[in-house]
């Protein structure tokens, strides 16, 4: 226990992720199993325990800490678990208990008997262990280590493909430790699970100067959708929805699920679609991060998926054929199927490059965020290869916007004035419309942090308040409207792509600008 | 029945003790003032006359000059001034801090304690428990859940983190006036006897560590000169909170930044300040040290300066000991 709270403790204040995989190897390697492997599962959240509840905690330090003295205490520290941590009577023996043991008998303790196997662990434990040990109880660990995190850190461990590594997890449970053997050198365990995820194929980015170097005879097209690319797999009655990075979103999709009347993989785009129309991604939003859906949302935002490729068909791996061979056995499965939650992600027609920069100039749909380029001869491999598939994305939609906060960045931009919140004119007021974080050179980040420095007009904490006179102009991938923002729109992945040191902040655009530009 | 009017008032100014006529740390300009110690919301300059120990005035000096005050005098032994016996006794909260005891024939004795500490501290004298009627002691850090670690522990996890992350350097966020010298001390003793780098703002309080017989080893400026980013990799370097809000930060190679604070036992403390490696080193006497020293010398009042005095207030009221809060304006919490 000691040495998976030494490492919470260092991973609750590293906001880097290479810096959070650098701690999570280096326990990774000092760690038994299946010590190792369980502190992995509570951290992804892959080991529900949550029968500790708040209530019970107060009842326990209310034992033992003045009422009073506790509640001033609480007020300061502002978080139960760590308040009870910190104010717990120091233990006058401590024991290192193993984490396997601690879960276990958490697990298997009926819940009238938790309040005492609490405090006598807390007798036994130091501030920081009781801390960790309080939020293991009670499920409420977040510690910014995700799913795929946790893999990435076990790959670069073992020096493994990460693809691999996603392929083989979904078969696998906690404590992992064949993943473990497999990172230090045994062999790869099978995927044994149902319904496994395959690692999916990406793009990279191209534009048309760097098309003109291919021949576009070698290549096919298709509209990019902006929903989330999803594999679906139905394998021997166990059916499953996967992101790109392999977490299951089954449960927030039942409506899909339902349709995957077929054994196989398909790889596809996941949308909203009502009748004809493709709803923006905003209402697929509204369904993702679900662990259950009302019938009504269902209803309301009905899901679809748009083939793109596949992958496994009536247990035959379709992956080592080329695009060309695999999209006609698409086209004939999709057609087999019959499902009208299910489609075919059409084709373009195109005989030159600038055939294709016409169609996505003007798509036919809103929802279109580019067109796909897929080399026909090529397989179907693993992970973000240059060359069998490019992405050109629609421009980004740009707006000239005002800095109005800043705040510091972690990391190699520590003391760098790096987050910034940004504004639009609404009448003669500013009102922010986004963060960005990213998006400028070193040089202009430099230009940045001098401009916060000589130009704050006010702090609050960390945050300093900016004299409204820097234009920058802010380029995103979408707009989606919000209740939550007190401007009515959500910008998708903003970033400062040039500074408008040319441009006074009376001439930076206007809120009604965005709005027209809503789907 | 004391009467402790006679010898401690609140005023504006500060403590004020009528019977000797002076201040004790006021915050704003007196005719005379009394000292505990050199931080600066404790010792201000513009007094007409300042008694201290020796270096508290030299401290003093050094942060603002020769002319800091018109006269000073040194506290030594047993010292009449007006109707008061005054006598200065260590406080183990930085080098040249002390508690100051004030005896009179009818009011009895009071010790101001000004910040204080009992955690041992290799920069500085011991604290010494002074017998007294009146007590009036800070409360910096006065709610259960501060209870300081060991100061070494927290040099561990410093070092473990230093291996870990050899190709990082370690900024530390320590006070000017003996958070940073303790640091150094703490490193030293822990087998650290390579280079410390120190930003420019500690170089003279370090300077004067080392004449009054504290031994900081190899202390070098951190400057770097173009190119020579890398240098830094590995390194441990010290500079002063106020370093790092300013662009002094950006030029170490990808920086673990540190901050060592009593505050840092509590997380969300540590977040706002964006540390990454907090370490719980405190100047002040935690929770069980400040409730042990009020049982230890058994005053028949104990008067609560600055700080978190509700709950110290409550502690004295479950004890059922005298208490009351003096409200003390003008202290910084964020000097510890
Ligand atoms: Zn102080
Ligand atoms: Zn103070």
């Amino acid at each position: 226990m000691r040495a998976f709270s030494a490492l919470l403790d260092r991973l609750a204040f590293t906001h880097q992720r290479n810096g959070k995989i650098a701690h999570l190897m280096q326990f990774f390697a000092a760690t038994p199993d299946p010590a190792r492997g369980l502190a992995l599962a509570v951290m992804t959240g892959d080991l529900g325990l949550r029968a500790v509840t708040p209530s019970m905690l107060r009842a326990l330090a209310s034992e033992r800490i003045d009422s009073q003295l506790f509640a001033l205490s609480y007020d300061f520290v502002g978080d139960l678990a760590e308040t009870i941590a910190l104010i717990w009577p120091e233990a006058t023996v401590l024991s290192d208990t193993p984490l396997p043991d601690l879960v276990e008998e958490l697990r298997i303790t009926p819940k009238s008997g938790l309040p005492a196997l609490i405090a006598k662990r807390l007798d036994s434990m130091s501030p920081s262990e009781r801390y960790a040990y309080l939020k293991l109880a009670t499920g409420g660990l977040r510690v910014g280590v995700s799913g795929r995190l946790a893999r990435k850190a076990l790959a670069d461990y073992g020096g493994l493909p990460l693809t691999e590594v996603e392929e083989v997890w979904h078969g696998l449970t906690p404590p992992y430790e064949n993943l473990f053997a497999w990172a230090e050198g045994g062999a790869k365990p099978a995927a044994a699970a149902h319904a496994p995820f395959r690692p999916v194929m990406l793009s990279t980015p191209t534009d048309l100067a760097a098309l003109t170097d291919l021949d576009p005879a070698d290549f096919d097209a298709e509209w990019k959708w902006d929903g989330i690319r999803v594999q679906a797999v139905s394998d021997c009655g166990t059916r499953r929805l996967y992101s790109r990075t392999g977490e299951d979103i089954s449960p927030a999709f039942p409506d899909i699920l339902e349709t995957l009347d077929f054994e196989g993989t398909i790889d596809g785009e996941l949308l909203v679609r009502r009748g004809d129309a493709i709803a923006p991604f905003g209402d697929l939003q509204k369904r993702l991060g679900r662990k259950t859906v009302s019938r009504k949302l269902l209803q309301s935002h009905p899901a679809h998926l748009r083939a793109y490729d596949l992958l496994v068909w009536q247990g035959d791996d379709l992956r080592g054929l080329p695009f060309l061979a695999r999209r006609a056995e698409l086209e004939r499965a999709v057609a087999s199927v019959g499902q009208p939650r299910m489609d075919l992600s059409p084709l373009l027609a195109f005989a030159r490059w600038d055939d294709l920069a016409a169609l996505r100039a003007a798509p036919p749909d809103s929802v279109i965020e580019g067109v796909m380029i897929k080399r026909r001869d090529s397989p179907y491999l693993a992970g973000r290869k240059k060359g069998p598939w490019f992405k050109w994305k629609r421009d980004p939609m740009i707006v000239d916007a005002v800095l109005l906060y800043a705040q510091r960045g972690h990391g190699k931009r520590s003391g760098f004035y790096s987050d910034f919140t940004f504004g639009v004119w609404d009448g003669d007021s500013l009102v922010p419309v986004g963060k960005a974080y990213f998006g400028f050179t070193d040089a202009e980040l430099k230009a940045l942090d001098r401009f916060v420095r000589n130009n704050t007009i006010e702090t609050y904490g960390p945050v300093r308040a900016l004299k409204p006179t820097k234009v920058v102009e802010v380029a995103f991938e979408g707009l989606n409207r919000s209740a939550r923002h007190k401007s009515g729109v959500a910008m998708r992945f903003p970033r400062i792509s040039r500074i408008r040191d040319d441009k006074p902040a009376a001439e930076a655009d206007q809120l009604q600008t965005l709005r027209d530009m809503l789907p | 029945m004391i009467d402790s009017a006679a010898l401690l008032q609140v005023r504006a100014e500060g403590l004020f003790c009528p019977a000797g006529g002076f201040y004790i740390d006021p915050v704003r300009p007196v005719e005379k003032a009394l000292i505990t110690h050199g931080h600066a919301d404790h010792a201000r300059a513009g007094h007409g006359a300042v008694m201290a120990t020796a270096q508290t005035l030299d401290i003093m000096a050094i942060r603002y000059g020769n002319d800091f005050t018109a006269s000073r005098q040194v506290a030594s032994g047993q010292q009449q001034v007006g109707d008061v016996c005054v006598s200065f006794h260590p406080a183990g909260h930085v080098l040249g801090s002390a508690q100051i005891a004030l005896s009179h024939k009818t009011a009895g004795t009071a010790v101001v304690t000004g910040d204080y500490s009992r955690s041992p501290n290799p920069a500085c004298a011991p604290f010494e428990p002074v017998p007294c009627d009146i007590l009036v002691t800070e409360a910096t850090f006065a709610l259960p859940v501060f209870r300081h670690p060991d100061a070494s522990d927290e040099i561990t996890r410093l070092l473990a983190s230093i291996a870990a992350f050899p190709e990082r350097a370690h900024l530390i966020g320590a006070y000017a006036l003996g958070k940073a010298q303790r640091i150094i001390m703490l490193l030293r003793h822990a087998g650290w006897d390579g280079p410390i780098y120190i930003h420019g703002a500690l170089q003279r309080l370090c300077d004067y560590h080392i004449s009054q017989g504290i031994p900081l080893g190899d202390l070098r400026p951190a400057t770097i000169s173009r190119g020579q980013k890398a240098d830094f990799a590995g390194q441990i370097i010290l500079g002063p909170p106020s370093a790092f809000a300013a662009t002094w930060a950006q030029r170490f190679p990808d920086p673990v930044i540190c901050f060592a604070s009593g505050w840092m036992q509590v997380r969300a403390r540590a977040r706002q300040r964006g540390v990454e490696l907090p370490l719980i080193i405190s100047d002040h006497v935690d929770w069980p040290d400040l409730t042990r020293t009020i049982s230890e010398l058994d005053p028949s009042q104990t008067w609560v300066t600055h700080g978190r005095e509700d709950a110290l207030m409550r502690w004295c009221e479950l004890q059922g000991r005298d208490a009351r809060p003096l409200r003390l304006l003008g202290y910084e919490e964020e000097q510890d």
